[in-house]
């Protein structure tokens, strides 16, 4: 059985067949480059902030924060923070954000005033994204780790060694609103 | 006509002018005459340098009072914190709910009082935008010299 394969690999007819597997392969390449290169270009500033919905509201607000600018000059962008670095996550959130165009498309968001109505549940979604995973993309350049204790300030110190140290709270139960304005936070949890 | 039409022309021209005049000497003489504030003193025509913006202290302990029913000033940063009808980021800390797990000072029961004396089951709306009374500190030296002395009684050497 094997070795007639073998015979009819090294047969001229096969040849052809060589050909498209080596096509293919390349193609493969090619298409895997491409893909990846798509995923690069979604993954900017400049794209995110080309819907308006996107520009004038919650990029306008991030602004003025200190993931904007810092005396330090680097920057947290828009997929820094929403966009998990993991591949098979990146794809899994890029397939979520199929919503996004197609909110796009309906006029979900047209004006700030439906932008507003509409941040509430669009920001649970993302406090309970952030609560499952840990705050990875804040832990992304944030390492606990590394925290140097003696150059923050008391407060930070007492949260940062007590509720975090152990596990029991990660950034988003205390940091919500770094970057955007807030919601109706009625309900909310320590708020 | 021609006669008439010029006569308009040169009574304008001799009315406009002397205010126009007047308008440019009022600009170019003014002169503090001698007056400060105490920014400083500067010719009305010139814009002052701006002061170099005063960096606010970072966590400190409680600073003391100097007098009774003084708003505690704020010793520590509050960047971005907002206060809106949506969220109060001050209150998340100080608020009687959460200052004994954050250990933030409470916020004191006149809080709660209507400006009528009535008291509400939360903060009173007249106490809510907390930078209104309550302001951070900047490292800066006095403007003015002063004699005040703190009273003793809260706690203040
Ligand atoms: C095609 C226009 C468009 C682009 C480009 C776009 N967004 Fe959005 N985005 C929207 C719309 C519309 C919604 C509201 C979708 C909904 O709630 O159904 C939204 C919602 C969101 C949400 C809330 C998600 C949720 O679970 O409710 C986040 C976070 C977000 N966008 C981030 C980003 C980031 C980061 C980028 C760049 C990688 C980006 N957006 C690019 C239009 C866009
Ligand atoms: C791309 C890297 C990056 C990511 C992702 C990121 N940060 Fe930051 N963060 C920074 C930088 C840089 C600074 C400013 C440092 C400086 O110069 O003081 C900062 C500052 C902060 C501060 C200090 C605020 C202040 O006023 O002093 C907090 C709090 C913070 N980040 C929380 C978060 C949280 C929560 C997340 C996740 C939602 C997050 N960061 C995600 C890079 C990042
Ligand atoms: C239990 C609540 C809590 C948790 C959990 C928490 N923080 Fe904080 N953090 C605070 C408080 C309170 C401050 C000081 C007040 C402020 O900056 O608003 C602070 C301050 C900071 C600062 C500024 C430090 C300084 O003093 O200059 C950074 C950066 C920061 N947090 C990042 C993080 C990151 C990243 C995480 C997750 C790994 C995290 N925090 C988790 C409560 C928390
Ligand atoms: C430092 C991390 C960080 C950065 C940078 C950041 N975001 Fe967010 N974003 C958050 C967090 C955290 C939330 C959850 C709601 C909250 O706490 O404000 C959020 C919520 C949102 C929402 C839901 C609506 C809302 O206001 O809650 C949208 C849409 C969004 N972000 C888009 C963007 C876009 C577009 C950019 C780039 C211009 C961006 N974000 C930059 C952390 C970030």
């Amino acid at each position: 059985m094997l070795k007639n394969m073998w015979t009819f690999l090294k047969s001229p007819s096969s040849a052809a067949m060589w050909f498209i597997l080596a096509i293919g392969f390349a193609g493969g390449i090619i298409f895997w480059g491409g893909f990846n290169t798509a995923l690069e270009v979604t993954n900017t500033e400049e794209f995110c902030i080309g819907c308006h919905e996107m520009q004038d509201n919650v990029y306008e607000e991030y602004r003025e924060t200190i993931h904007y600018a810092n005396r330090s000059g680097v920057r947290a962008t828009c997929p820094d923070c929403h966009v998990p670095k993991k591949w098979t996550d990146k794809i899994v959130r890029k397939i979520a954000a199929s919503k996004e165009v197609w909110g796009k498309l309906t006029g979900l968001i047209d004006t700030r005033e439906e932008f507003v109505d509409h941040r509430r549940s669009m920001a649970e979604r993302e406090w309970k994204r952030m609560k499952d995973n840990d705050s990875l993309e804040c832990r992304n350049c944030h390492n606990f780790e590394y925290m140097d204790f003696s150059e923050q300030g008391n407060r930070s110190v007492k949260m940062h060694s007590d509720a975090l140290a152990s596990g029991e709270k990660t950034c988003i139960d205390c940091h919500k609103g770094i970057a955007h304005e807030l919601p109706d936070m009625k309900g909310v949890e320590n708020w | 006509m021609k006669l008439l039409s010029l006569l308009v022309i040169v009574v304008t021209t001799l009315s406009i002018n002397p205010i126009v005049k007047a308008e440019e000497t009022a600009v170019t003489n003014v002169n503090p005459g001698g007056l400060a504030t105490i920014r400083g003193a500067a010719p009305l025509e010139e814009t002052r340098e701006a002061e170099r913006l005063k960096r606010v202290i970072k966590d400190k302990n409680p600073i003391a009072r100097n007098y009774v029913h003084q708003p505690p000033v704020v010793p520590h940063q509050t960047r971005g914190y907002r206060v809106d009808k949506n969220s109060n980021k001050c209150l998340s800390c100080h608020s009687w709910k959460h200052a004994a797990e954050t250990g933030a000072t409470k916020i004191s029961l006149t809080h709660f009082e209507t400006r009528d004396g009535k008291t509400l089951s939360d903060v009173s709306p007249r106490r809510y935008f907390c930078s209104q009374c309550h302001v951070t500190q900047a490292d800066a030296a006095p403007l003015v010299e002063n004699t005040f002395e703190p009273v003793e009684s809260l706690g203040n050497e």
